[in-house]
């Protein structure tokens, strides 16, 4: 049984907007392959499971349909580890600066 | 939403929901078959440049620093010959409310829309503009909607986009967040059908006023600093907003003679509505991928007619590598304490290569940067493309592949512009105007005169190439 999710809580619902046949005639071969999808926040309406056709009310007030994906959706985006490749740009461009200073 | 309409009913309304969306009839405005008054589209609203300012500075938006870049300006004279490196100044925009200067654009939409009488405000974009609506909208307490593409087939969001997603959603504003293709108009469409608010384009005349408060402050604090009007300014360029309100302002501040360089990071062999694509660009905006079609035809926005008319205002188009200015998003860091970007500082990495064959005595001024931030940053970018087998690596930045090796220069001397040429994109605009003529319709004088002031020539270079055009069609 999927989980049930409290009326009031902050999900995250989505929806197939067009179906891979329906896309725009001027979509690239490989965009007219997937669905157009949409994803949209708001607070549970009503109780209703994991999974399933749910409806939201959103900040702005309206209310949208779709299949309920999440609960409390985190913010995952961050910086990552350090890459290598801008690593020492600064070290770099410091020693350019004072070579200058110390040219005579 | 109430009732769900479709793809094509949706898009056959779009006329009228544009009008309804913006209590303006841009019909009223045409005087030829291709041809509008654009200066009158832009002066009925009211908005000269001190009225702007005035509804800017009641939310703290404008008024923001020049930074004189002296640590750049010395390392660019370090690699310029004797006597040459040009003095660079950076207008800090990241100290607007929403750290960008979009927020400039967005605060006249939304007075606009107060004014007007409109409960909210919609908005489709997946950059800083988002956040900035969702701010004016949040201080003046009108509801906000923001329709963004923001993530491929697999659900891997554009970490950039995604930093923008929980900005508006900290603003208070609806996200709408779509997967990638140009049935957003439709959803966009679609929302400002269903609530009956205002549509804060990025192209209506309010939106463009917005900006000549950033071209007009600009040259009179360079004024102020150095006793001159700034000789080039450089403006990283996508929709052609950033160079048509920048370069007006410039006017209107009496700075005739400062040379209007626009530049873009050189996205050229990825398709922008490509699902593939989309999250290979590791840029989403102040690329070729918008600043090309948006200059070679405008009318390719989400109002009837765009304001912003980048064409007639550019000096010079240039272009730059992914990895020169993720290498300049660092040195900017590093050197000038100053964490900022990426995207905005396009125009830095141009400025670089720019100011290195100016003299020393002249004036060069980048004309934005934006904030940083998770997901919004160089190593979110560099590490999401490693993860899709692009090679990050230091090397000759002129080996850049957009999508398959972003190459970070291993010295400042390697910074260097592409021009476009400015011919041919003339040509291609001239060749788009023409194709928007229905079967049978001809030019009218109006359309020529248009013609001439939308590519900044005259109405011989007009009438040579619409000559042109007729042999190779027929």
């Amino acid at each position: 049984m999927a989980e049930i999710v409290e009326k009031g809580t902050w999900v995250e619902i989505q929806r197939i907007v067009l179906a891979p046949g329906e896309r725009a005639p001027q979509v690239p071969e490989d965009t007219k392959l997937v669905p157009l999808e949409m994803r949209a926040k708001g607070f549970l309406d009503k109780t209703a499971h994991l999974g399933e056709e749910a409806e939201i009310m959103t900040p702005a007030g309206r209310r949208l349909r779709g299949i309920l994906i999440e609960i409390n959706p985190a913010y995952v985006h961050s910086f990552g580890p350090p890459v290598a490749a801008l690593s020492t740009i600064g070290v770099e461009v410091h020693s350019l600066l004072t070579e200058q200073e110390q040219a005579p | 939403m109430s009732r769900e309409l479709g793809y094509e009913e949706i898009i056959a309304q779009r006329i009228d929901i544009m009008r309804k969306s913006l209590g303006l009839d841009y019909a009223q405005y045409a005087t030829g078959a291709l041809a509008f008054d654009y200066e009158r589209l832009l002066s009925d609203t009211g908005y000269d440049v001190d009225t702007a300012h005035q509804v800017q500075r009641s939310t703290a938006v404008g008024d923001t620093p020049l930074v004189e870049l002296r640590n750049i300006t010395e390392l660019v004279r370090i690699l310029a010959e004797p006597g040459k490196g040009a003095r660079i100044f950076v207008k800090d925009e990241a100290a607007n409310p929403s750290g960008s200067f979009k927020d400039r654009r967005a605060s006249l939409s939304v007075h606009e829309a107060i004014k007007r009488g409109y409960r909210g405000v919609v908005a489709a974009t997946s950059g800083n503009y988002g956040a900035a609506v969702a701010s004016q909208a949040a201080k003046a307490g009108l509801a906000c909607i923001i329709v963004q593409e923001a993530f491929d087939s697999k659900g891997i969001a554009q970490p950039e986009i995604a930093e923008k997603t929980r900005a508006c959603e900290a603003y208070g504003a609806e996200v709408m967040r779509l997967s990638v293709g140009p049935e957003l108009f439709y959803m966009f469409l679609s929302v400002l059908k269903d609530t009956d608010y205002f549509n804060a384009s990025l192209y209506t005349p309010y939106s463009i006023l917005g900006i000549e408060t950033l071209g007009h402050e600009l040259a009179v604090q360079t004024e102020e600093l150095t006793g001159r009007f700034p000789d080039v300014v450089v403006t990283t360029h996508a929709g052609g907003g950033n160079v048509t309100g920048t370069a007006r302002g410039l006017r209107k501040a009496g700075a005739h003679q400062a040379q209007m360089i626009a530049a873009s990071v050189d996205l050229s062999g990825l398709h922008m509505a490509s699902d593939n694509d989309f999250n290979r660009k590791s840029f989403t905006t102040g690329h070729t991928g918008f600043s090309i079609p948006f200059t070679t035809w405008p009318d390719r926005a989400d109002v009837p007619r765009n304001s912003a008319r980048p064409l007639r205002y550019m000096d010079r188009f240039v272009t730059v590598t992914q990895g020169d200015v993720f290498y300049m998003t660092e040195v900017l860091a590093q050197v000038e304490g100053l964490e900022r970007g990426p995207a905005g500082n396009t125009s830095l990495a141009a400025a670089v290569a720019i100011a290195k064959k100016l003299d020393e005595d002249r004036i060069v001024v980048v004309q934005e940067t934006e904030y940083t931030g998770a997901g919004k940053h160089p190593l979110a970018q560099l590490n999401l493309a490693k993860k899709l087998g692009i090679d990050v690596r230091r090397g000759d930045p002129r080996e850049n592949i957009p999508g398959r090796a972003i190459v970070i220069p291993e010295h400042p001397a390697q910074i260097s512009v592409v021009d476009v040429d400015l011919d041919r994109i003339r040509r291609s605009y001239l060749r788009n105007a023409v194709g928007e003529l229905q079967k049978g319709e001809q030019l009218h004088e109006t359309d020529l005169e248009f013609l001439a002031e939308e590519t900044g020539t005259d109405r011989c270079y007009v009438q040579e190439v619409l000559h042109e055009v007729h042999r190779k069609t027929g």
